[in-house]
């Protein structure tokens, strides 16, 4: 862990002017996943601004449906949330499926949204790995690939998005909302929040240096059964092989977002329209064009067939 | 084989191997990017409450919350089993709810109070879920044990709050202490000796007791 | 004490202590966090922090190290490589040395250690040292390198082959017959504490806190390495936590702190970072097995073979997993052999029950099919072809074998009869639901241990040993052992542990350390109780030690009243005779899974667990079900989801931390039961004890396997069964 200055932030607006002007400078909220990089030198910051003082801890109703989520809210705290347990089930269900009790008491909202892959190759600095360092290659390509990505992926980075919550925020059309350094907010759906990797996959998000995210809006709840179906090699505390978050009507038309395989939760629309058609039509489209490798081409039956579990549950 | 470059690291190696070399492929180069320059750190001071004793300190701002227990107030019940939240051995309660301490610096905790397993109990004078463990031989090597009781009391704790669970069929129903719950629950420590079916009995006897 | 002959009737038959369930000795202290261990001693003040520089090349040549960054960061100290460490010497039980240098033998071998005023200085100044490498291809492909690699002993009577018989002309004339290969991964002990060492020089003596399992090998091989005499070497290691054979050897850890406190001239504390620890340390080696197994149709097998084949560094050893098949089931033509391939991955070396683990989940799997072929009940199958004697010798009995009496009456306790023998027929909602059974047999292995034992002037018996408590109960069963032999409470036993200050034990490995270390106990005691009987004028032949008291001939003491003049001290040590040639002796058990195979993910997760085992006298009936509780859950891991990704072209072990390589964690472990069968053998040791730690890990993942098959009909024959491996094959859902 290189050394650093830290200091706590008094307002947004003043710790998003200090990391956007001050090259080297990170946010810091849980630390869960910064501090992990920090210490095998992945994440190198100069320094670090703390924003637990600021005033992103709460949950709130917004006019004419829907809540807004602090930046700063834990995912214990979220998950637990009654109103998050009863109108959005899909959320709390991906957050409990994630990471262990420890982790989630202290991991942010924010701060789960903006966790970085778990490619073996992208965690060990003496490999090379385009998204840790730029133009030096991809290892994973050709290498152990099993947990990485099979749609989405470039041929400079095949690694996946990791987490949970963030799947089960796309089903939701979740909006993120931010502050950047000149003091403007932005509103992100989170459709957009994610990047392909293309050639640059050194960059996860739209987010520009120094710009904040202040809270998370989820629109007004979407009734119907919530289910994130998690598949993973042992029973806890493991990353997704392959996550389904879905919403289902009674009338079999839902929402359907998959984790684990591409570099965003992967939720095409056009695929959705298929669900009454059964779980194999949908996979086919939200599919087309996937690139697995020999390692983790069991990833798109796995995706099929867990989603097949969801929609004979929601059926029950 | 790969998209891998052939690095410069390739071109160095030494005449013996050239032969082989061009079938290497290429390492990160670490040594040779622009870095950015380390800033000059002076330790910065801190308190708080650690087993209802209040702490003051002066740590470089790297300093993790578990080496400030370990290293800075000697308080080594408090276990390094992995320093990425991989393992749970360093699991302390803080502000009443249970946290890795290995993934927080000692200086976002000021003001906080922490409770180790030093603050249970001691030999004299087990806390329940102290003595179920021995009770119980809910341990081996012990390694891992100051972090699973720890977590067995916060677990206890967050199903009386009524903190949901990937296990529960109900997301809005109470949660119980069942075999499976606290299993669901404590997977966030890690026991390679195994001792698991033995921590479960422990956690029920204690539950047991209390019911 | 030499053990030459049957044991006969000896105080520790009373079983008023030993064989009674006994809570931990020093469970108080690990519940509290009491217990120190290796990074936790505090006696130095003036410590120094190490953080070791690993290579990032798994083979090639150090062409230069700058370390002029490194040397000029906050803090720093000294930093130690090969070009300035001076003369090191290889340790006898490393195959490979701990300091690279020029030549880099493996990923992540250590090329420096960095000291500094405080570990965070000390693990920022590491990331400064630049290594220059000349890097060369490898071998790192264990198929492509078993393709000619040669046979093992292939310069031995037998030219490497184990042969009984004529087994190729049995097998073509056999009816029923199998021939299939199984695969097993390279495997992590992943103990939850890391290798860590404190070393602190005085003069030219090196005390070194550390954590290993065998304290003289540890201490002998640290002494060769720093080319100083042994005598001027302390080793010390009371609480070690987990080793699983990883920390039966001398390691970097304990090499480098003692280099850098000799640079930096202050005590060193260094704990290897855990994404280190995988590629710089020993791993359980991957294997590639082939078993035919030929029989008749009522099930007598006639022929049986089984080839492995496993790699290891230069000079390095084989994966021994075709040894219980030497012992296991009767069959008139037998064939075994290993091959031994020569790779550039980190060294291979012994994790808990090396050779039996990998063999017997391939085994096993072969002994299910086999049942199968044949129309028979799996226990049926193995019941049949059970054996009283060493198959390759048949005058030769085992000394006590109850493999049939594990297998039946856990069968019973299992509810087994309550299988569906055709796979894939039971369903519970979503779940494929499946039971398996798998033979577990592990030899014990005698070894020499000493300790001597003090009566105090308070009544107080104290055991010294260097002999460990790896998790396995050793404390408990030592104070339990010298507690029956002076008849005196538990609480009147102190045990002291993990010095080589203290006689030289059995120490923790290969399931030999409970009754060897109990066994030198036992004969130093038997000296104290002389010496005892000495002091106090009695004559030690018919003298009782019971209830603190000692009696003999009418007349009765206080213990105490024995060391009332001073105290009593006796050192003794058991050595053995040729018992273990004439027969043989070994541990039996069996194992019963039953699981659920998720019918749309392919996910498997177990639902019961039973082992029952026989293993001679069950010293503490506790601490050796934790033993196999433990053992089962580590058999779980290896069954479904624990393997060391190779990486072919860069040559090193990918996924090298505890998020990367998945153990099991308690969501995955169902209750488990344990059944000891009694038994004492009276050709082990006076204890008529035996091991018990290993054999709890041997046949689990057969039995997981072969649940599995039973759930889905889908065979598996390559570890980890995970469910990529059987998703194609499973029922169509969607």
């Amino acid at each position: 862990m290189r050394a650093f200055t830290y200091e706590r932030a008094k307002d947004a607006a003043s710790a998003a002017r200090i990391v956007a002007g001050r090259p080297g400078a990170k946010f810091i909220a849980g630390g869960t996943n910064l501090l992990d990089l920090m210490k095998i030198e992945v994440e190198t910051p100069t320094h670090l601004v703390d924003l637990q003082d600021l005033e992103f801890d709460k949950i709130t109703p917004i006019a004419g449906g829907g809540l807004r989520i602090g930046a700063l809210v834990s995912n214990t705290d979220l998950a637990a949330d009654a109103r998050v347990r009863r109108d959005y089930g899909v959320l709390t269900r991906a957050i409990v499926a994630g990471a262990s009790g420890q982790l989630r008491n202290k991991a942010s909202t924010a701060g789960n949204l903006l966790q970085r892959t778990r490619c073996s190759y992208f965690y060990d600095t003496n490999m090379p790995c385009n998204k840790r360092k730029p133009g030096s290659g991809c290892a994973a390509i050709g290498g152990y690939s099993r947990q990485l990505g099979v749609i989405g992926v470039s041929d400079k980075c095949i690694a996946t998005f990791p987490g949970d919550m963030a799947v089960a925020m796309r089903l939701l059309d979740a909006v993120i909302e931010t502050v950047d350094g000149d003091g403007a907010s932005r509103a992100i759906p989170i459709a957009d929040f994610y990047r392909l990797w293309g050639d640059t996959p050194e960059q996860d998000t739209v987010l520009k240096p120094g710009e904040l995210i202040t809270a998370v809006t989820l629109p007004k709840p979407l009734g119907g059964k919530h289910f994130y179906e998690k598949v993973r090699d042992r029973a806890s505390y493991a990353f997704a092989l392959v996550s389904v978050a879905a919403v289902i009507q009674p009338d079999g038309n839902g929402r359907v977002a998959f984790g684990g395989v591409a570099p965003r939760p992967w939720r095409i629309e056009a695929a959705e329209a298929l669900l009454p058609r059964g779980a194999a039509a949908v996979t086919a489209r939200a599919f087309q064009g996937a690139t697995p490798t020999k390692d983790n081409a069991f990833k798109l039956p796995l995706a099929t067939r867990a989603l097949a579990s969801v929609l004979a549950e929601a059926k029950a | 084989m790969n998209n891998v470059e052939i690095s410069r690291r390739g071109v160095i190696v030494g005449t013996t191997a050239v032969a082989v070399a061009s079938s290497v492929p290429a390492l990160a180069d670490n040594g040779d990017g622009p870095e950015m320059a380390a800033p000059a750190v002076s330790p910065m001071p801190l308190s708080f409450t650690v087993n209802g004793e209040p702490r003051e300190l002066s740590l470089d701002p790297r300093t993790t919350l578990l080496d400030a227990l370990r290293e800075h107030l000697h308080l080594t019940g408090t276990k390094k089993g992995c320093d990425h939240g991989q393992c749970g051995a360093c699991t302390v309660i803080v502000e009443g709810q249970r946290i890795n301490s290995c993934l927080s610096l000692a200086l976002m905790h000021e003001g906080d109070d922490i409770t180790t397993i030093e603050g249970l109990g001691t030999p004299d004078k087990l806390h329940p879920m102290q003595a179920a463990f021995v009770k119980h031989d809910g341990y081996q090597c012990g390694y891992c044990t100051p972090g699973q009781i720890c977590s067995a009391v916060a677990v206890l704790d967050e199903i009386k709050r009524g903190i949901p669970s990937h296990v529960q069929a109900d997301l809005n129903a109470k949660p119980t202490a069942t075999n499976i719950e606290m299993r669901e629950r404590m997977s966030g420590n890690i026991c390679r000796c195994g001792a698991y079916s033995n921590i479960a009995e422990a956690m029920a006897d204690v539950v047991g007791a209390k019911a | 004490m030499k053990f030459e002959t049957p044991a006969t009737g000896n105080p520790i038959d009373r079983m008023k202590v030993v064989g009674r369930a006994q809570t931990r000795i020093d469970g108080p202290l690990k519940a509290t966090g009491q217990a120190p261990y290796a990074y936790e001693h505090d006696d130095f003040a003036d410590a120094a922090y190490g953080y070791v520089v690993g290579a990032a090349v798994a083979k090639g040549r150090i062409n230069a190290i700058d370390t002029r960054a490194a040397k000029a960061a906050p803090g720093v100290i000294a930093i130690v490589s090969a070009s300035d460490a001076g003369k090191l010497g290889k340790g006898k039980y490393n195959t490979v040395k701990l300091l690279a240098g020029p030549e880099v033998d493996h990923y992540h071998q250590a090329v420096a250690v960095v000291v500094a005023e405080t570990f965070e200085q000390a693990r920022a100044a590491a990331g400064l040292v630049r290594v220059d490498y000349a890097r060369t291809a490898g071998r790192f492909d264990l198929d492509a390198a078993l393709t000619n690699a040669p046979l093992t002993n292939a310069d031995k009577p037998g030219k490497g082959e184990d042969r009984v018989g004529t087994f190729e002309t049995a097998f073509a004339a056999a009816p029923v017959k199998i021939d299939a290969e199984y695969t097993t991964p390279d495997h992590s002990h992943a103990m939850m504490e890391p290798f860590a060492s404190i070393a602190a020089w005085d003069g030219d003596a090196l005390k070194v806190w550390t954590s290993n399992q065998m304290i003289d090998w540890g201490r002998t091989d640290l002494a060769t390495t720093l080319n100083m005499p042994k005598d001027k070497v302390t080793l010390l290691s009371p609480y070690v936590g987990g080793g699983f054979g990883g920390k039966l050897f001398l390691r970097s850890d304990a090499v480098l702190a003692a280099l850098g406190a000799r640079a930096a001239g202050r005590p060193v504390k260094l704990a290897m970072a855990r994404p280190f620890i995988a590629n710089n340390t020993t791993h359980r080696p991957a294997t590639r097995q082939r078993i035919r197994i030929g029989a008749t149709t009522d099930g007598t097998i006639t022929a049986i073979a089984h080839e492995s084949g496993s790699g290891d560094q230069p000079n390095g050893g084989p994966e021994a997993a075709v040894l219980q098949t030497r012992l296991l089931y009767a069959g008139a033509h037998r064939l075994t052999s290993m091959r031994l391939a020569v790779l550039d991955l980190p060294e291979g070396n012994a994790m808990r029950a090396p050779g039996e683990a990998p063999g017997l989940m391939a085994l096993e799997i072969a002994m299910d099919e086999m049942a199968e072929k044949l129309g028979m009940d799996p226990i049926a199958f193995r019941v049949k072809n059970d054996t009283q004697v060493d198959p390759e010798m048949p005058d030769r009995q085992f000394s006590q074998r109850q493999l049939v009496r594990c297998l039946t009456e856990g069968a019973q306790r299992f509810g087994w009869s309550r299988r569906n023998a055709t796979p894939g027929r039971v369903r519970d909602g979503r779940w494929l639901v499946g039971m398996g059974v798998a033979s577990a047999f592990r030899n014990h292995m005698n070894m020499t241990s000493a300790a001597r034992v003090r009566l105090g002037r308070d009544g107080i018996v104290t055991v010294e040993t260097d002999m460990t408590d790896i998790g396995t109960g050793s404390y408990t069963i030592i104070a339990q052992t010298a507690a029956e032999m002076m008849g005196v409470p538990v609480d009147a036993v102190v045990v002291k542990l993990g010095s080589s200050d203290f006689p030289v034990s059995a120490g923790s490995g290969g399931q030999f350390g409970a009754a060897n270390a109990t066994a030198g106990v036992y004969a130093a005691c038997v000296r104290l109780r002389e010496a005892v009987s000495q002091r106090l004028g009695y004559n030690s032949a018919d003298t009782v030690f019971d209830g603190g008291k000692v009696t003999s001939g009418g007349r009765s003491a206080d213990l105490r009243q024995a060391a009332s003049a001073g105290e009593l001290v006796a050192e003794d040590k058991i050595e053995y005779g040729d018992l273990d040639k004439s027969w043989q002796l070994s541990t039996f058990g069996a194992h019963f899974v039953e699981l659920g195979v998720d019918v749309y993910t392919g996910a498997t997760r177990l639902r019961r667990m039973l082992a029952v085992c026989a293993a001679g006298r069950i010293i503490n009936p506790m601490s050796a079900r934790s033993q196999v509780i433990g053992a089962m859950t580590m058999g779980v891991g290896s069954a479904l989801m624990e393997e060391l990704a190779v990486d072919r072209r860069f040559g090193f072990f990918v996924n090298h931390d505890l998020a990367g390589y998945e153990v099991p964690v308690h969501a995955d472990i169902p209750h488990q039961d344990v059944i000891f069968l009694e038994e004492a053998d009276d050709k082990a040791n006076p204890m008529k004890a035996k091991g018990i730690g290993e054999l709890g890990l041997c046949g689990v993942g057969a039995a997981v396997a072969n649940a599995m098959y039973n759930a889905t009909g889908v065979r598996l024959r390559d570890y980890p069964l995970t469910l990529d491996k059987h998703i194609d094959r499973l029922p169509p859902v969607a």
